[in-house]
């Protein structure tokens, strides 16, 4: 029996959290944003120290310095978010690096290079390109590039780090695959990851993190959904439906829109009042066609009609006059400039508006824009002033929220809204959505969580390989019909 | 991406091709393998600076302080020489270890106080050059050991033309082809060499992986300092003078020769061959615009001309690369 | 970045530590009034052209090429004027031509900065390529232009731009003056102004909020030409003369005062009014090295000691701010 245990003090990040790993198993980490979770990483593959009064064990011994380098003598690897891969060394280079330094050698032998990535790929079926640049290869196959260097060392212990947020449904399956085959090997995983459905898939274990606390540790069949989600937020969450009256004011419609690469005979309506929910999976299209509509990838051939009339939305500054706003996926550095003020964050999208009579901007409209919308959507900040890197997620995401609410949008596109945001936060932030709807807007989210668009939508569109294949009334369905589809076409 | 730098390569190498042909044609002179010893010859100093500037370009760095130290190096170099007397060996000791120390303290400066590598050496630029000139004086040193100028006359095999005078491959050219050969055994064969490329390609991977980044950067400065030492020597015996200010302000012929064979300002990328045809195209030029008798004072427009081209043309095609990336398959 | 005391006071602070320590070097003669006057000629030039550099660093980038542009617009102003002006030209004539000469050079400016600009904000090509290669192209422009030759003897009414004085002010000051003020108008109550910041900081998130960076970034390195050609026409009335290579180690100088001034190598952050602190604190310290005969290029390495010194400072403060916060 293979033992990591813990047990420390950490002052924010941790609090006397025990946790073990048994050899060979696949135990899942899951807690929210802030809960501590890559905290907890950094101190098992030691490059962070923990606090007096933690202890940590291998295999019943006992350590009291624990470093990178000795994490990675016993054993234990850890493969990062972003793969901390080099783009512009080969394949071979990038999976036997590791190694080569580990033994200590000077001069590089590249038959032998070759032999270590082709020994390290043959552990888990892999074939990949040798000779290849990493950044001229998919991304699936960059994640298996680097399994196969954390699998050059004599691991015991592979921590994964969210592996499969950018991944289709095929690749996260053969990734899971891979992880079976090292569990048969004797070499335990642990995943963290905060996709749940994935989390009973693939675990046997499952811990828990809240606030820096361990909320508990169970095997994965006593939980499910609710429970698990309860456990993670502290919160029983009740969720109700939306549902909208009549289908009056057509806002905008699509025909036929299309693009290659990207998506194919796109039509839809959407009208004042709705939220129009687009779900599939990752890789459908869906954050393409957002783009197209806010002018940043427009369409080859097709029509966009707004309020009756046809438009081109050739340019962002197109899709802003028109009363489109997007708030995009990736909130820190699409949505956000997180080292600039909150106040400024704010006004960015209206600094026309600001002007005075001499075409400078009047300092005290700004001043009175950013104090209104900093309480219209109540975020919390100390001052207008502040970086809007020291915010929570849930804040930063009304700060991007409040940006576009201030250009006074007809329209209002939401690309994964509450992703990374706690779940107190997330139904504030549906909160926000629904008033918006309730004045007339029309909105469209786009989500991979197949709760919040059933909840909070009352039309849900399945969008698959950049084709439109399924639409939904959310009064009549059920989310499980939703997640049907979506499985049936992967 | 091998393939589009191999490709880019290529269209250096056609464009170098190209312009032989186009100067052979006004002036036959040019093709001539006297003239090619020669250019080999001279363009040496340019090109031996051209692989420390490789090295720091592919770690992900900038030096623009590389003519101040082989300045330094020279003329301390010079000075002891002309009143101690030695031979080319310690002539070349001094020089290097000169300019390995300097090199050395911009590595210092730039890794402890984490100061952009463009921002600290403009400054030892400026501090190694206004230092030098404050203790030399501004003065030019004359009268170099005999030795020191024979030594320039070497040749490795010397072959006459039809006037009687004989030329050869120079062997200042020799060294410089022993340092290319170095670098590339470096580059391709050590775990240094790959270190500086893994650095540039992604310094906090790099230290994850293991490498000792503090070490790599000693590194690269180092021998950015130790090739400026040697091309410092090696002007001082092409042109048997060494003054303090020949060198301050040609460090942008060297770079834009560097980026000209490929070398990427963000790092990772570059390599030996691409920077020997970026040198090649550079002198070429050069030598070209004389042999066509156009008037010096072109130079620069040319030069200046070629990086902007070339640096346009790279940034289109990048972004042309990006605007045809593929997002979603459709069936 | 909350610092307890603002960047700037901290500066002003030292542009008074600094006064001190060069009186005391240099006796009662430093604080002559005819001190003052001089610096408040030489000062402008530097200021004119960090302003330039300012700008683009704000956008995280830099320009390379303003001693070029600087110098090329003082060559298209002189020969202008030197092909025009001859000693029987009437005062109204040669004044028309002056004013002729003096906006084909602004014109000429502009046209460099709108060059730079259209290669990075259009062709995205890197500002330190981009300027690296207009540099050494402007420069080679120049030399053909003069053939390596220096072109003076101008007249009268020019030089009053860079000798002359208005209640007892130097011209260039008041120039200068006015070109700060308006850059601080520009940085702060434009929209140019703010999307500069903005822009430096992440120009992703611009693109995705409706800014047009690359308009931004145009117009941006063509103020950034057009600083430089105000500088030119002041350093060419300054010396009388006109040449191809006059101020280059101008450029270290320039990145000194915006970098001592607060502005940040990596964009989004920097005032006016930090830059023109630091220039009094470097020109104090210049004139003060002057008086006690330190040589010009002693002069230079202390500007480089100065440079690593200033970020050294930056970056020890960063990590007592980085503790505290832990």
């Amino acid at each position: 029996m293979k033992n990591i245990s813990k047990r420390y003090v950490g002052v924010q990040a941790l609090d006397a959290v025990d946790f073990e790993v048994h050899k060979g198993e696949i135990h899942c980490l899951v807690g929210e944003n802030g809960s501590g979770k890559s905290t907890l990483i950094k101190i098992i593959s030691g490059v962070v120290r923990p606090d007096d009064g933690s202890r940590i064990e291998i295999d019943g011994e006992r350590f009291h310095d624990w470093h990178a380098i000795d994490a990675i003598h016993k054993g234990i690897e850890v493969i990062y978010q972003d793969l901390s891969l080099f783009p512009n060394l080969t394949v071979a280079e990038n999976i036997a690096l590791s190694q080569t330094i580990a033994q200590g050698h000077k001069f590089i032998n590249w038959g032998e290079m070759r032999r270590i990535a082709r020994k390290a790929m043959g552990r888990i079926g892999a074939d990949l390109p040798l000779d290849e640049l990493v950044e001229d290869i998919p991304l699936a196959d960059q994640q298996l590039v680097a399994i196969c260097r954390a699998l050059t060392h004599n691991v015991r212990l592979v921590i994964m780090d969210e592996p499969t947020t950018a991944l289709t449904r095929k690749e996260v399956e053969a990734l899971f695959a891979v992880v079976k085959d090292l569990q048969s090997k004797g070499i335990a995983t642990m995943f963290v990851s905060h996709k749940l459905d994935e989390v009973f898939q693939i675990a046997e274990r499952v811990t828990i993190l809240r606030d820096g606390e361990k909320v508990g540790t169970f095997a994965s069949q006593e939980l499910d959904d609710e429970k698990l989600t309860m456990l993670m937020t502290g919160k029983k969450l009740a969720y109700t439906r939306y549902t909208v009256e009549e289908q009056e004011n057509i806002l905008l419609e699509a025909r036929d829109l299309s693009k290659s690469g990207n998506f194919k005979e796109i039509s839809f309506r959407l009208h004042a009042g709705e939220i129009l929910g687009i779900t599939g999976l990752l890789g459908s299209g869906r954050t393409e066609l957002a783009l197209s509509l806010f002018g940043l990838n427009p369409a080859e051939s097709g029509e966009v009609l707004i309020q009756g009339q046809p438009v081109k939305i050739g340019s962002v500054q197109d899709a802003v006059k028109l009363g489109i706003g997007y708030v995009p996926e990736n909130r820190l550095v699409q949505g956000l400039i997180m080292q600039q003020s909150v106040g400024k964050n704010i006004v960015v999208t209206i600094l026309q508006k600001l002007l005075n009579g001499l075409g400078m901007i009047d300092a005290d409209k700004m001043e009175d824009s950013v104090a209104r919308w900093i309480e219209e959507l109540s975020i919390k900040v100390p001052s207008a002033d502040s970086p809007v890197q020291t915010l929570s997620g849930g804040n930063q995401q009304r700060v991007v929220l409040a940006k576009w609410i201030a250009t006074e949008p007809k329209i209002l596109i939401l690309d994964g809204p509450t992703v990374g945001i706690d779940v107190a936060a997330k139904s504030a932030i549906h909160d926000i959505i629904r008033g918006l709807a309730g004045q007339g807007m029309g909105i469209i989210v786009i989500s991979d969580e197949i709760p919040e668009v059933f909840h909070n939508c009352n039309r849900i569109i399945v969008m698959h390989k950049g084709k439109f294949i399924a639409e939904f009334d959310t009064a009549q369905t059920t989310e499980d019909a939703i997640q049907d589809c979506i499985n049936r076409a992967g | 991406m091998k393939r589009l730098l191999a490709s880019y390569e290529t269209f250096v190498f056609l464009v170098i091709v190209l312009l032989c042909i186009i100067i052979t044609w006004v002036n036959p002179n040019f093709l001539t393998l006297e003239n090619l010893f020669d250019l080999l010859k001279s363009y040496s100093f340019v090109g031996i600076l051209a692989i420390g500037v490789l090295f720091v370009l592919i770690s992900g760095g900038i030096d623009i302080s590389f003519t101040a130290v082989a300045t330094v190096a020279m003329y301390v170099m010079a000075v002891i020489i002309v009143r101690y007397g030695g031979n080319m060996l310690t002539a070349f000791l001094i020089a290097s270890v000169i300019g390995i120390i300097l090199g050395m303290v911009n590595a210092v400066i730039i890794y402890f106080f984490n100061i952009h590598s463009i921002i600290t050496t403009i400054a030892t630029l400026n501090i190694y050059y206004g230092l030098l000139t404050v203790f030399s004086g501004g003065k030019w040193i004359y009268a170099l050991p005999t030795w020191f100028r024979e030594f320039t006359e070497i040749r490795v095999f010397t072959l006459t033309n039809a006037n009687g005078i004989e030329y050869g491959l120079s062997i200042i050219t020799v060294i410089w082809f022993a340092l290319l050969a170095l670098a590339w055994l470096i580059l391709r064969y050590t775990m240094i060499g790959r270190g500086i490329y893994a650095m540039g390609g992604n310094p906090t991977s790099a230290r994850r992986v293991g490498f000792d980044v503090l070490r790599l950067q000693l590194f690269v400065y180092s021998f950015m300092g130790w090739m400026a030492g040697i091309a410092g020597v090696i002007l001082a015996l092409l042109v048997q003078t060494v003054a303090p200010n020949s060198i301050v302000g040609k460090e942008l012929d060297v770079l834009a020769a560097v980026i000209l064979g490929g070398a990427s300002l963000t790092g990772g990328v570059g390599s030996l061959w691409g920077t020997m045809l970026g040198v090649a195209l550079i002198a070429i030029m050069g030598n070209g615009l004389t042999m066509m008798r156009v008037p010096a004072f072109w130079y620069n427009v040319f030069i200046g001309l070629t990086i902007v081209i070339s640096v346009s043309a790279n940034a289109y095609r990048h972004k042309r690369k990006k605007k045809r990336a593929i997002a979603v398959e459709i069936e | 970045m909350n610092r307890k005391f603002s960047h700037t006071t901290i500066l002003a602070l030292v542009m008074i530590g600094i006064l001190l320590l060069m009186w005391a070097l240099n006796g009662s003669q430093f604080l002559r009034l005819g001190n003052f006057q001089s610096m408040a000629f030489q000062l402008p030039e530097l200021g004119i052209l960090s302003l330039a550099m300012m700008v683009t660093m704000l956008t995280a980038g830099i320009n390379l090429s303003i001693i070029a542009s600087a110098n090329l617009t003082g060559i298209v102003t002189a020969l202008i004027l030197t092909r025009f002006v001859t000693p029987e030209t009437t005062g109204a004539a040669s004044f028309a031509i002056v004013i002729l000469a003096v906006g084909a050079g602004l014109l000429t400016s502009a046209a460099i900065g709108l060059l730079n600009g259209f290669l990075i904000a259009n062709v995205e090509v890197s500002p330190i390529l981009a300027t690296l290669g207009t540099m050494t192209l402007l420069n080679g422009v120049a030399i053909v232009m003069t053939k390596g030759y220096v072109i003076s003897g101008f007249p009268e009414a020019i030089r009053f731009i860079g000798n002359g004085q208005i209640l007892g002010i130097p011209v260039p000051m008041i120039v200068f003056i006015a070109c700060a003020a308006l850059m601080a108008l520009l940085l702060t109550r434009t929209r140019m102004g703010v999307s500069v910041y903005m822009l430096g900081s992440n120009p992703t998130a611009c693109h995705f909020s409706g800014i047009n960076n690359a308009s931004v970034l145009l117009k941006t390195y063509l103020v950034s030409g057009l600083y430089s050609g105000i500088a030119a026409i002041i350093m060419m009335s300054r010396f009388n003369s006109a040449k191809a290579d006059y101020g280059e180690s101008y450029l270290l100088m320039t990145v000194l005062a915006s970098v001592l001034g607060g502005t940040s190598a990596a964009g989004g952050f920097g005032k006016v009014s930090g830059l023109v602190i630091a220039l009094v604190i470097l020109q104090i310290i210049s004139s003060g090295l002057n008086l006690l005969r330190v040589s010009n290029f002693l002069t230079i390495a202390i500007w480089g000691g100065i440079l690593i010194l200033v970020m050294v400072i930056n970056y020890v403060s960063e990590q007592y701010q980085k503790r505290r916060t832990a």
